[in-house]
């Protein structure tokens, strides 16, 4: 939007002007300003609260710019302006917690954080003697890692058999449909199917790590499933027509040129998959159950798991309750930068082995 | 941006099929895939049957297995009130939340920070819920409690915000917040990604007409975004109906709660998900029967929520991911 500088004004009534009245330039920041001083004499003679002040400042913002504006540039500018002012605080709205939350987990974790708290497990732990999460690390790791060898190639054949055999016919489309479905599964009614399985096998009350593998590759394999469709379909036809005309069987065609092509958007898929699973709570929590010490075994008894101690942690702190609260929010540290981390790595993986192109 | 044209896979079929699936090697790799894929088959059809046949004897539980209730329909009612409740107030708080800030990345801000932004984004749906349900209760809720008694002492007269007031902010509306707050990135990605597709002629033209940009995204990117936004709501719905570990956390109440429009009072509904997480782990005999029947109540009501969201994309004939 530029300004046309009004020269010297001839008379009015002669020629009309191009362009209508405008704010200056500056008018959003003086606006912001004002409602910053406004907020801030609030608070020191009010004695209003950090957040009530904010908040004050921001009404003071979104009222007066569009008023200013309807006043000099009519009323469909300050609409303009209006929503302008109303996205951004949108977006802040948004924004300001999830600070908060990770500057809580923090500055809350930093603490708890040391050599013993990932390698002693919470056996015999009374209080607040120095306990920690080797147990639930254990247990994430292979409790994830089982859901990735499940889930991983049922994921990616199911993707091969959408792109590369059945394209259109009826079973393709049933499976389309059955995927999305699958991607709205509640991740508690994932835990309750596993338990309902393992009933029918080991009797009521079942708890088995396996079982969590199970819950958490139903919530996995629909994401494999998407980006990995999502990547085969972009791999060019001319490719696959190439292996044809020189008489490549078709499997070859899929393992030697289709996959390869596609390899690094699948793996960035397979780890944002393990990164969305690796939080997961509820379903390992009905059927992984809670324990304090270390269980290397899948297919026996209880398994902790990260996210299953935090839970507790917070549920059961024990006395005094600070000493778990503080586990806790150790626990959940580690675990946001397990996720962070993983989610890092799939953009550097999506990156670095990324098909070689223009040839 | 990512077209498949079935065209020029037909193509090569006619030929390929016929001499390929002659080698052992395609009917093996066939075989597997069509595997595969009957495993989704055999999953979900397991997921259906399984729930059923744990849950049916739920339907006619003691009531002591149903927290009190004299009859199955009555718990499970009690439930999804307080499933929904959760579910609206996270909706009504984070979709024009939603809409907003997808505006600022595809239309608003400068495309450095666009592309930043939605990084940001990405992070937030990548928090585990349980964090934010240790969130939610350790940090965000108290800090909500004078906002209660400020709002029971304000505004009680609205039946909404008739208290008593919890200090500690242990009620459905933080469950809700908080649910919000998880729903977000959902909404966003998804609103995004379709106000971005908005052909930029439309839009030009528009602005060519003297529109302001607001005018310019209400006459052509919204009619065009339309779907796309509604069904973005519905899976953000969908997601918000199942989330349990953050009701859970922040809901005090264990057991079917109370049926109540009062949002600030320390006697709460409770959710289903949140319900079945409190009590599963210590339940025995019948009320697992109870907690996994509610769990298949759980199911269909997403089921039908996601049914309509890909319904209503389907309609409009738009691609949608995720």
């Amino acid at each position: 939007m530029t300004i046309l500088e009004k020269s010297p004004a001839p008379e009015a009534s002669d020629s009309l002007p191009l362009t209508g009245p405008r704010l200056p330039g500056f008018a959003p920041a003086l606006a912001a300003v004002a409602a910053l001083a406004v907020g801030g004499v609030a608070a020191m003679v009010l004695g209003a609260g950090v957040v009530a002040a904010a908040f004050l400042a921001i009404v003071v913002f979104v009222v007066v710019l569009p008023v200013w504006s309807a006043a000099v540039e009519g009323r469909r500018s300050a609409v303009d302006r209006l929503v302008g002012a109303l996205v951004w605080v949108a977006l802040l709205a948004a924004v300001v917690p999830l600070f908060s939350l990770l500057w809580t987990v923090i500055s809350n974790g930093a603490p708890a954080l040391s050599p013993e708290f990932f390698t002693y497990s919470m056996r015999s732990v009374f209080g607040d003697a120095q306990g920690g999460i080797y147990h639930a690390l254990i247990g994430t790791v292979l409790i994830t890692l089982a859901a990735t060898v499940i889930s991983v190639p049922v994921g990616i054949f199911t993707a091969i058999y959408l792109v590369e055999y059945g394209v259109k016919n009826r079973l393709a489309r049933a499976i389309t449909f059955l995927v999305d479905v699958m991607t709205g599964i509640p991740s508690i009614v994932a835990g309750l199917f596993a338990y309902a399985l393992f009933v029918l096998f080991f009797g009521p009350g079942v708890r088995m790590g396996i079982g969590g593998a199970v819950a958490l590759s139903l919530l996995m394999i629909p994401v494999v499933v998407r980006s990995t469709e999502e990547m085969l379909k972009l791999v060019p036809h001319e490719l696959r027509e190439a292996a044809y005309a020189l008489g490549v069987p078709k499997w070859r065609t899929i393992t030697k040129v289709v996959l390869p092509t596609a390899m690094s958007g699948i793996v960035t898929g397979v780890t944002l998959a393990i990164a969305r699973v690796i939080g997961e709570t509820a379903p390992l929590l009905i059927i992984a159950g809670k324990t304090d010490s270390v269980n290397f075994n899948l297919f026996d008894e209880r398994m902790a798991t990260l996210p299953v101690f935090i839970y507790y942690s917070y549920t059961q702190p024990g006395l005094p309750a600070s000493a778990g609260y503080e586990r806790a929010w150790g626990a959940a540290l580690v675990l946001i930068a397990i996720v962070m981390l993983l989610n890092v790595l799939a953009r550097v993986i999506g990156k670095a082995f990324a098909p070689k192109t223009g040839r | 941006m990512r077209v498949s044209s079935p065209d020029t896979v037909k193509a090569p079929k006619p030929s390929s099929s016929r001499s390929s699936t002659q080698r052992p090697g395609d009917r093996i790799f066939r075989g597997l895939s069509v595997g595969a894929a009957c495993v989704i088959l055999a999953a979900l059809a397991g997921v259906a049957i399984f729930l059923t046949v744990e849950g049916i004897p739920g339907l006619s539980a003691d009531p002591h297995a149903m927290s009190g209730q004299a009859n199955f329909f009555g718990y499970a009612w009690r439930l999804v009130f307080g499933t929904l409740l959760a579910a609206v107030i996270a909706l009504v708080v984070a979709t024009p939340l939603s809409i907003g800030m997808a505006l600022v990345i595809s239309h608003y801000a400068p495309r450095k920070i666009a592309s930043s932004l939605g990084y940001l984004v990405d992070l937030l749906a990548a928090v585990p819920s349980v964090v934010y349900g240790l969130w939610g209760i350790l940090f965000f809720g108290p800090r909500l409690g004078d906002l209660y008694r400020w709002l029971e002492a304000n505004l009680g007269w609205i039946p909404l915000f008739a208290g008593p007031a919890a200090g500690s902010g242990r009620t459905i509306l933080t469950a809700g917040l908080v649910l919000a707050i998880m729903i977000l990135p959902i909404i966003t990605a998804i609103c995004r990604e379709i106000f971005a597709q908005t052909p930029t002629l439309h839009q030009e033209a528009a602005l060519a007409l003297g529109a302001t940009r607001w005018e310019m995204i209400r006459y052509a990117v919204f009619p065009y975004a339309r779907s796309g936004m509604v069904s973005a709501t519905m899976l953000g719905l969908g997601r918000a109906l199942g989330e349990t570990m953050a009701v859970a956390m922040v809901l005090s109440s264990a057991g079917v709660g109370t049926i109540t429009w009062n949002l600030i009072s320390t006697e709460n509904p409770n959710t289903i998900a949140a319900n079945i997480a409190r009590q599963f782990p210590e339940a025995s005999g019948d009320a697992v029967n109870v907690l996994i029947a509610s769990g298949l109540v759980l199911f269909v009501i997403t089921f039908i929520v996601n049914f309509a969201a890909r319904a209503v994309v389907a309609r409009s004939g738009k691609k949608l991911n995720g």
